[in-house]
């Protein structure tokens, strides 16, 4: 399972973004994007503003779940009050044979209920929740500083290390 | 807390990057504060003060002025937008999708933050050919408790800084606006509120356009 998390400014712009694995079951924390699909990932991020704009006006959450599909990727979105976008792109790892089913046995039941398999399963939503949660509230305390204005690159490296964190955490 | 990283700079932040000696940063301080912490009111007056001297030190007219105090207060209503949704509790996060919503958000939270009260009036333009225009009323603004407006300047309103950060609090939720103060309190006798004011919100076209679309899905 690989990540790819940004924060996206009012502008369209991007203030910071991040990618990284899954530290659950084994995983090593890195992710395993190739190296064309590094640059796509950035499309596909921003591609699913259009569908932010839609969905934010019908419900008035900051967590927005999962958003967009594209092929094997899913956008989730967590939308803050000032109109910053949280975005994060997950890729479940794709297995042989079109699911758990062509693996062992041992190894299917555990990875059907891994939340990096199910990206749409009630348990990755509540991990995905809270790891926007977390970064939210740092991503609150990074504007607190008086020189940041608003749509500023985070250039922080404590903030960087509480993402990292947060995302060893909760994904 | 491991991941706090130490007073040593790794190789790849830039040179001249420093953190605090004692460790601390922005990121470890609680943005939940007790209902206690309140500031004086004198020493935010001479702030305050400060802040209008130094705004008028370079202006040529009123309207310069308050588009100055205005600016002032933008940032702050931006920023104040995200501390407030998150000292809300869990379960009632939401984002204002209407303008009511909006308006019942800074009548309530955002006046009860600034001024430990909340705001004493909401109306809606009774003009018909202003439906974008929105007031919010206060009868005593605080900023104003000790400005003495001098008679030449009597259009003056100093609550303009205000006005700022209630801009700032609609253009940060997707609500642009033009937010002005204005001094309704009159000088006859017997008016209960000299100091009252007027914050006259006008939105952008595209936010009724949006306000009638989503009411229309409803």
């Amino acid at each position: 399972m690989s990540y790819y998390f940004a924060i996206i400014g009012t502008q369209d712009n991007p203030l910071f973004e991040y990618e990284f694995g899954t530290s659950k079951q084994g995983g090593d924390g890195q992710a395993h994007f190739n190296d064309q699909a590094r640059h796509l990932n950035q499309f596909v991020l921003h591609s699913s503003l259009d569908i932010v704009e839609e969905v934010q006006w019908t419900n008035g959450q900051l967590y927005l779940k999962a958003i967009d599909k594209f092929f094997n990727n899913y956008i989730s979105c967590f939308i803050t009050g000032s109109n910053v976008k949280l975005l994060l792109l997950h890729q479940p790892p794709s297995s042989p044979g079109g699911g758990a089913s062509g693996l062992g046995a041992a190894a299917s039941t555990r990875s059907s209920t891994s939340i990096a398999a199910n990206p749409t399963s009630p348990q990755t939503e509540e991990a995905v929740k809270n790891f926007f949660t977390e970064v939210y509230e740092n991503y609150v305390k990074a504007t607190m500083s008086p020189f940041y204005r608003a749509n500023m690159e985070i250039r922080s490296p404590v903030f960087r290390a509480r993402v990292v964190a947060a995302g060893r955490k909760y994904l | 807390m491991s991941h706090v990283p130490t007073g040593k700079p790794t190789g790849k932040e830039p040179a001249g990057l420093r953190y605090p000696t004692n460790g601390k940063t922005i990121y470890h301080r609680p943005l939940n504060r007790s209902k206690t912490s309140e500031l004086s009111q004198s020493s935010f007056a001479y702030l305050f003060s400060e802040m209008v001297t130094y705004a008028q030190r370079r202006v040529t007219g009123i309207q310069e002025l308050e588009k100055r105090l205005n600016n002032q207060g933008h940032p702050i209503g931006l920023k104040l937008l995200d501390l407030l949704l998150i000292r809300e509790p869990a379960r009632s996060q939401t984002r204002p999708l209407n303008i009511i919503s909006l308006l019942q958000f800074i009548k309530m939270s955002l006046w009860q933050h600034l001024f430990g009260r909340q705001a004493d009036r909401l109306e809606k333009s009774s003009n018909p050919d202003t439906p974008d225009e929105y007031m919010i009323i206060d009868n005593e603004p605080l900023v104003n408790a000790y400005i003495s407006v001098p008679r030449e300047m009597s259009q003056l309103n100093c609550a303009a800084f205000v006005a700022g950060i209630v801009e700032g609090v609609c253009d940060g939720a997707a609500f642009p606006a033009r937010v002005t103060a204005h001094s309704v309190g009159g000088n006859e006798d017997g008016e209960m509120w000299p100091g009252k004011t007027v914050f006259l919100l006008k939105f952008q076209p595209e936010v009724l356009e949006r306000e009638a679309l989503i009411a229309s899905k409803v």
